[in-house]
């Protein structure tokens, strides 16, 4: 230790403590300073302040962002609501006032009551809403009765409004008032008590950029609440705009093509994964969400056989069906157990280990070559096929594809399908994989799931050469000034795991499928492009082979689903759609007329509407 | 072998002071707490209140027993130990209001980064008692407080905590510039920040960083948040006017206008109900009560003692300043509790902990090492 000195040490002691002294008695004159200026200069101006207790603090709702489709048509946007609310302290006597109102806007008085019981415990000074959303009649006379209501206040509120309703319902998703605990939680700062969040589709996805900020006024108001001085503002700032890759028009032709049946249709632009289409059926109102939906409503969706709450593009899955034998053909190929020259002969059916697995066509294809089998959809041919490619061979070429996982849309709850392999088998089971289920997943049946939108991907990758896109929704955000915030350019999530030459085959025989004299959607063929397509025909429900079927007395729900990719034209693609009608029993006649109908729209081409044939496939 | 001198040479008056700010502090946290309140008795608050006095009371006569030089001896196992502590809510901590801060054991809730500034000035008055020169330090002799104080207040920032983060700059700050510092190095140091700072803030710091520093310190930047308690806070100061509107009488605070009424910004309700009168009397108390504690530093025979006295009064300084400042507009809204005064269990303990090692300094003032 550095010994001082002993007097020196008291010395510089005391020096150092007068300085310290000093510095603290200068900073308590300075807050007894400011003690004098608050309560003996301004203590008359905030005493006066206090007892009106007429500072409030006015908040003032962003506009949420609005959404528009590919053309710039404006899709969801926001209208403005009339709010009635109560402010009890400067009401006088509630019950006289509440009563008044109650019969000039003809609503029961208990329900107004109601609403200020359930309050509770809210600050006195603090707008209780007795009514959202009043009609323009109801306001007019509040307006008019002003004078006669004193703390009843009409407060407009910024409200989502769908401008098509019903329609992408889905895909924009919906609005819902935010709870006690995602407020507690602190995952989202600007968001206060009462506000709605988006809460699925792109809505609840993009509720970041279309949320905006919330802004506020501190004013000073008089004994009747009406607004006297504004002391300090900070303007809310509006949310940004998203710009989709919808095509509202394709969209609403979808959705009309499907009418009363239940299923879903995406459309691809194939050479970015821009989503055109997004349609489910049965949907749902996005409005009847606004400012909570009704138990009534609520209950209906939630009973509605067909899920309107579910987005089947995405999260249901069905088996591929014979759409998959695109697939197999792929694997097949590439794993050269066959090739484009090789026949097989098909006789109706397929004996394998003393059990016949037959073919949809029960006399038979007789002779085909993997372009014909595609066209006219054989089993017998994918049968061999697949069992010589093996399962687990089968299941590398689909997750090549993208099949069995996420396509990666900005979409929560999608689902990711299932590619079975022997491991799965082992795992899920704890039983070996039989021969012959490989047959079955060959033609899409057995352990397979796939989703639509899965579908629409895998068959966009064919149209354009093997590219895998994550499917776009968004290409930009835009603030209101319209300047970009955020730009999405496509992106590649894989390729086909398929040469130059493979690829030319499968889609000579996908373009048989339509174009071809014996192609399973012929009917829907026409002359000015070509397409390329495949149907399916799903089974829901397990038939035992060789079973006779009478479909027309079956019950609905266990007839099966229909399905259909194509793209077009089928030389130079430039969309790309996958359809599923549920218990549709047909690809070739349910599914495969509404990708026609799209295309002709999309690329724009004129003529009556075709009748399209009957034409049965298995 | 207890000295009767210990006895003898007890502070009254320290203690006097410290019983008429905590009667202060109890009166007014009743008034807060009280106005409003539906259920029967006392407030829950209230009551809490009382067992943390209660228990700083005994912790403060605990602190009394021992020799505070013995503090000397112990400084770097205390100070490894908070810091572990610190480390280990870093690691197990739980939330409260935002940040990380609370560590649990066998079902009690602590708070290390109130136990790190004690810590902490227990450290620095040990390296400096060792250091101290009439010229001041040098760059050389800072270097070791400077690892020992930027440790804790880089995990209590990160917690994050800012305020305490800060509390803790700003004693050391005091105690380093008590026991003087060169010239030459101040000057060095005050011509560095003033070149770095201004780069930090143009080049290392993204826009929302600045924002949320910009409103730290002028509230009025953000009129809906800070802003609005601010000015909230300053129609109950100003409208006691000179001599209030009597106990339980204030309508700011009745109609609960007032954010935080009963911890930090309880100085309002103060305000409110007994004016500029009632004011000037704790801020007197509070004067005598750092004139007291620098007295202490002054009469103490030893250097460490009077070191770490000066420490624990300008931590008991700082919270007054910046609490007052803050509630009356003066300074940046940081939560920074109102020593003896505002609700709450970790500053009545850290508090009393220190009014118990400035009564032990004093009592044993005429020890030398």
């Amino acid at each position: 230790m550095v010994e001082l000195p002993k007097t020196n040490e008291r010395d510089w002691m005391k020096q150092r403590v007068m300085a310290a002294s000093l510095c603290v008695l200068i900073v308590f004159m300075l807050l007894f300073f400011r003690l004098v200026y608050l309560q003996l200069i301004k203590g008359e101006e905030y005493h006066r302040l206090s007892e009106t207790n007429c500072v409030r603090l006015k908040s003032i709702k962003p506009s949420r962002g609005l959404i528009f489709d590919r053309h710039g048509e404006l899709l969801v946007d926001n209208r403005p609501a009339f709010d009635l609310v109560i402010v009890l302290e400067d009401t006088g006597p509630v019950p006289d006032t509440v009563s008044l109102l109650a019969s000039l806007i003809d609503e029961p008085y208990v329900d107004l009551m109601d609403q200020i019981q359930k309050a509770g415990n809210a600050a006195f000074y603090k707008p209780i809403v007795l009514r959202k959303d009043i009609s323009r009649d109801q306001l007019a006379i509040v307006e008019a009765h002003k004078f006669d209501l004193p703390g009843i206040y009409v407060e407009i509120e910024p409200t989502r409004h769908y401008i098509y309703p019903g329609t992408a319902s889905h895909l924009l998703g919906y609005l819902g008032e935010v709870n006690k605990k995602e407020l507690e939680s602190g995952m989202l700062p600007h968001v206060r008590a009462g506000d709605h969040i988006g809460r699925y589709g792109v809505e609840k996805s993009f509720e970041s950029y279309l949320q905006g900020r919330r802004g506020g006024r501190q004013v000073e108001v008089d004994v009747n609440g009406r607004v006297v001085q504004e002391l300090k503002t900070v303007a809310p700032v509006p949310g940004q705009n998203l710009h989709l890759t919808l095509d509202l028009s394709l969209q609403q032709l979808a959705e009309d093509l499907l009418e009363d049946r239940d299923g879903a249709v995406v459309a691809l632009n194939p050479a970015n994964g821009d989503v055109l289409v997004m349609a489910s059926n049965p949907g749902f109102d996005q409005n009847d969400f606004i400012g909570g939906i009704s138990t009534r409503n609520w209950q209906a969706l939630m009973h509605n056989p067909g899920r309107p709450m579910i987005n089947k593009t995405i999260q249901a899955e069905y088996p591929p069906a014979s759409t998959y034998k695109i697939l197999t053909a792929i694997a097949a190929l590439e794993e050269k157990v066959i090739d484009g020259d090789d026949t097989t002969f098909c006789p109706g059916f397929y004996m394998f280990r003393g059990r016949r697995y037959h073919c949809w066509r029960r006399h038979g294809h007789g002779h085909l070559n993997v372009v014909n089998a595609l066209a006219q959809s054989c089993d017998v041919f994918f049968y061999l096929a697949g069992e010589k490619t093996g399962v687990d061979a089968l299941a590398q070429y689909a997750n090549g594809c993208g099949l069995g996982r996420p396509t990666g849309i900005d979409l929560d709850h999608e689902r990711q399908g299932l590619i079975p392999t022997s491991a799965w088998k082992r795992k899920r089971f704890n039983e070996a994989w039989y021969p012959g289920e490989t047959l079955s997943i060959s033609i899409g049946q057995g352990f397979n799931l796939v989703t639509p939108l899965q579908m629409a991907v895998f068959t966009a990758a064919i149209a354009n050469g093997g590219t895998l896109y994550r499917p776009r929704i968004v290409t930009a955000v835009k603030d209101v000034n319209g300047n970009v915030v955020k730009e999405m350019g496509p992106e590649i999530t894989g390729g086909i795991p398929a040469g130059k030459h493979t690829l030319d085959l499968v889609r000579k025989g996908l373009t048989e499928v339509v174009e071809g004299d014996r192609g399973t959607a012929r009917s829907i063929r026409i002359k000015q492009i070509e397409m390329a397509g495949k149907t399916g025909t799903a089974q829901v429900f397990s038939r035992k082979t060789g079973e006779k079927f009478d479909n027309e007395n079956q019950k609905r729900t266990l007839r099966d689903h229909a399905w259909f990719v194509c793209y077009a034209p089928a030389q130079n693609p430039v969309i790309a759609i996958a359809v599923i009608i549920e218990h549709g029993e047909h690809g070739s006649s349910a599914a495969a007329p509404v990708a026609g109908t799209l295309v002709k729209k999309y690329l724009g081409l004129p003529g009556p509407e075709e009748s399209f044939d009957d034409a049965s496939e298995g | 072998m207890f000295d009767r001198r210990l006895i003898e040479h007890f502070d009254w008056g320290l203690l006097v002071l410290i019983l008429l700010i905590a009667g202060t502090g109890l009166m007014v946290l009743y008034s807060a707490v009280m106005a409003g309140w539906q259920g029967n008795g006392l407030h829950y608050l209230f009551k809490r209140q009382l067992i943390w006095m209660g228990g700083g009371a005994v912790l403060m006569t605990g602190v009394l027993v021992f020799d505070f030089q013995k503090l000397n001896k112990l400084n770097l196992f205390i100070y490894a130990a908070c810091v572990t502590l610190l480390v280990g809510v870093f690691l197990f901590g739980h939330s409260g209001g935002g940040s990380q801060r609370w560590i649990s054991f066998a079902g009690v809730s602590v708070q290390p980064s109130e136990l790190m500034k004690i810590a902490l000035i227990i450290s620095l008055a040990s390296i400096y008692a060792t250091k101290v020169s009439p010229e001041g330090l040098n760059f050389r002799q800072l270097l070791k407080p400077a690892v020992f104080c930027l440790i804790p207040v880089g995990l209590i920032v990160n917690q994050p905590d800012l305020g305490t983060g800060l509390m803790l700059l700003l004693i050391a700050g005091s105690i380093t510039l008590f026991v003087k510092v060169e010239k030459k190095v101040l000057l060095i140091l005050g011509a560095l920040s003033g070149f770095v700072l201004p780069v930090v803030w143009f080049f290392g710091l993204k826009a929302y960083q600045k924002s949320r520093i910009l409103t730290f310190l002028d509230p009025d930047r953000d009129p809906l948040g800070t802003g609005y308690h601010i000015i909230q806070s300053k129609i109950a100061i100003g409208s006691g006017m000179i001599t209030g509107k009597g106990f339980l009488q204030g309508t700011q605070n009745a109609l609960a206008f007032l954010p935080e009424q009963h911890t930090d910004f309880i100085l309002s309700v103060l305000a409110e109900e007994w004016g500029l009168v009632g004011c000037t009397v704790l801020l007197i108390l509070y004067f005598l009560l750092i004139c007291w504690g620098l007295n202490i530093a002054y009469n103490c025979r030893n250097l460490f003692g009077s070191i770490l006295a000066f420490g624990i009064t300008s931590m008991i300084f700082w919270q007054i300043f910046i609490n007052v400042g803050m509630v009356m507009g003066l300074m940046p809204v940081v939560g920074m509790p109102l020593p003896l005064v505002s609700y709450g269990g970790s500053s009545v303990i850290t508090n009393m902990v220190g009014f118990g090692i400035l009564l032990n300094i004093s009592m044993r003032r005429f020890y030398t090492s």
